[in-house]
């Protein structure tokens, strides 16, 4: 599904990543790892499409619809509420049944009771469940999440961990993290960054 | 990856000799060649460098706005610098005009600056477009988002130049109705090969400029990629 | 047909936005009116009418500028531009849903703003609303689409009325010379071309404005 071959990336006179070689099959779960500055983000970024490499070669074998991309911010407006948020990208990712899987979604990540209220009276572990939920929204095949755990709540983080277990087979993941224990079960693949 | 030096057709130093060439050809024959203008007397031959000088901006907006093109379709990577310098040395032809322009009018009709020389206006609008070009360049850190932004304003440039132009035409009809006519030089003889020369002249002298200033781009990028690699 | 339905849900968002927020229409309503006050006491008593309809135009671009300013701060906060831009809508969608949802406050501003300047000065012709109309569709294209750009930029607010004014003076004299000319059919001819050719050109470009 991905392919990279001395992918490189420079933003300026900075070279963040450099001589990367990745290979993540259908279906894999691949964790990335390594430390703050490394480039987890940036090699998550170009996977998903947002940035172009600056040497090297990238395959990515998916469109940009079934892509999932899980950034360090939500992306999502902070003056709409919830299911506003959601129905935008519903309607963006042209989801069928786009109410039932808000409504579904909503509810397994504990917001429908706060859906009518706007995301800037959320609270971070919230905020990114609702990102998770736009995420998971489209059912992408390839879901690309960077470090997903890091501002979510306990709560959040099991629900995540639920989640993660139902689609490890069923769909791609590549995702960054600064603990590699939690996902340790999981990973079929491992890519540590210098 | 880094942008390889393109190897051009002309070297450069063939080029700042027909530069030289050139130019003393043309300033020779406009002053000491070509007769008195019927009208407007020796003030008049500036002329023949401003509408060259003009042309050849022209001439530098179309080029960069060419290479824009390129680097957006094609993604060259050498033509989003090949862009900027050569927006760059339209924007100083550009001043050329508004500089030559001027004095031609002080001599000419007793103004610096005259609203009713539709050539003047629009080079006036360009010079503050191009200007906002840079501006806008240098606000970006390097890398393929300034080069795109470049690229795509390089394009709204070129789309504005006819438009403008348009614009300040049809502008007459409400704003300052005096007008200061300009006798067109009648094309005979020696006034015709005058500006053909005049023309070539400045062409190849911008071209030159053009490299000089690409050459050094070139190393100052390289130099760079060698230091952080 | 998709690429329509797109523009709709992003045009709807950006209204949303703007009402719940209530700052930018307010905004500009306020200013555009203070700017006609300006306009009474700069004007020398022996002014034309003329002046004064001139003097519409620089209103209403700069009330415009007022507006473009704020057209894609929601989105460069926390970078939700992102979220966009990976969704499989064509990325001129984006561009062209703003520009309809700033052209909706620009108009709603100068529906109260025309009527003002009546009121303060003088008359306004059809010819002139039709100007208008024309204009504010060159105005919102094109400064919705240098809004993005300056929005990604180091310099931000100082950077968009630089981009724009010299791309507005074409704007500025096909509504001046409507307005002020006996036969505005030729102006508001150049006006329409102006909203045709850049019309296009930001359609054909702002893929590259938002995306590597």
């Amino acid at each position: 599904m991905i392919s990279a071959r001395k992918l490189g990336k420079r933003f300026g006179d900075k070279r963040v990543l450099r001589g990367v070689d990745l290979d993540i099959e259908d279906g894999a779960f691949a964790v990335v790892t390594g430390p703050n500055g490394s480039g987890k983000t940036t090699l998550l970024r170009l996977c998903a499409g947002l940035t172009l490499p600056s040497e090297g070669d990238l395959e990515v074998d998916v469109t940009r619809a079934a892509v999932g991309f899980l950034a360090h911010e939500p992306l999502v407006y902070r003056e709409l509420t919830a299911l506003e948020n959601l129905e935008l990208y519903g309607r963006l990712y042209h989801v069928s049944e786009r109410r039932e899987r808000t409504g579904m979604l909503l509810e397994r990540f504990g917001l429908w009771d706060v859906r009518h209220d706007r995301v800037a009276s959320y609270s971070r572990g919230m905020t990114q469940r609702l990102a998770l939920c736009r995420v998971l929204l489209h059912e992408p095949q390839l879901l690309v999440l960077d470090e997903p755990f890091t501002a979510l709540d306990a709560a959040g983080a099991e629900l995540l961990d639920a989640q993660l277990s139902e689609l490890r087979g069923d769909r791609t993941v590549l995702l960054s993290t600064h603990d590699p224990d939690r996902v340790a079960p999981l990973a079929t693949t491992r890519l540590a960054l210098a | 990856m880094e942008p390889v030096t393109r190897s051009h057709r002309v070297s450069l130093p063939v080029l700042a000799v027909a530069s030289l060439v050139l130019v003393t050809l043309a300033l020779a024959l406009v002053f000491f060649v070509v007769p008195n203008d019927a009208n407007q007397g020796f003030s008049q031959r500036i002329f023949y460098f401003h509408v060259s000088i003009a042309f050849t901006a022209y001439a530098c907006f179309a080029g960069g706005a060419w290479k824009a093109l390129l680097h957006l379709w094609k993604r060259d990577p050498r033509a989003d610098l090949e862009s900027y310098v050569a927006i760059h040395q339209g924007v100083i032809f550009g001043v050329l005009v508004l500089i030559t322009g001027s004095i031609w009018a002080k001599i000419s009709w007793g103004h610096w600056w005259l609203w009713s020389e539709d050539q003047l206006v629009l080079f006036l609008v360009l010079f503050l477009f191009y200007a906002a070009y840079f501006m806008l360049r240098f606000s970006v850190d390097p890398g393929p988002q300034r080069a795109n932004f470049s690229a795509v304003y390089a394009l709204f440039g070129v789309v504005l130049i006819p438009v403008s132009f348009l614009a300040i035409r049809i502008a007459k009809s409400f704003i300052h109705p005096v007008v200061f006519t300009l006798h067109g030089p009648n094309f005979g003889g020696w006034i015709l090969v005058t500006y053909c020369v005049a023309q070539a002249a400045l062409l190849v002298l911008a071209y030159t400029l053009y490299r000089i200033e690409l050459a050094g781009k070139l190393i100052d990028v390289r130099l760079r990629e060698l230091r952080f690699a | 047909m998709t690429y329509l339905a797109d523009v709709r849900a992003l045009a709807r968002k950006d209204l949303l936005l703007e009402l719940r927020a209530r700052d930018t229409l307010p905004a500009m309503l306020l200013f555009v009116v203070a700017t006609f006050v300006v306009f009474h006491f700069s004007l020398p008593s022996h002014s034309s009418q003329l002046a004064a309809s001139g003097l519409l135009w620089v209103a209403i671009v700069f009330t415009a500028l007022l507006g473009l300013g704020r057209a894609f701060v929601p989105e460069r906060e926390q970078r939700v531009l992102d979220g966009l831009v990976l969704a499989p809508c064509d990325r001129s969608a984006i561009w062209l849903a703003k520009a309809i949802a700033t052209f909706a406050f620009l108009a709603a501003a100068e529906i109260v703003a025309l009527p003002v300047f009546a009121l303060f000065f003088h008359g306004l012709d059809g010819a002139t609303v039709a100007a208008v109309v024309l204009a504010d569709v060159g105005i919102c294209a094109v400064g919705t689409f240098l809004g993005a750009m300056a929005v990604a930029t180091r310099a931000r607010d100082l950077l968009l009325p630089l981009l724009f004014l010299p791309l507005a003076i074409p704007i500025i004299v096909g509504g001046v010379g409507a307005s002020v000319v006996g036969s505005p059919g030729r102006y508001l001819a150049f006006l329409a071309l102006y909203d045709l050719l850049f019309g296009v050109l930001c359609w054909a470009s702002f893929d590259y404005v938002v995306a590597e």
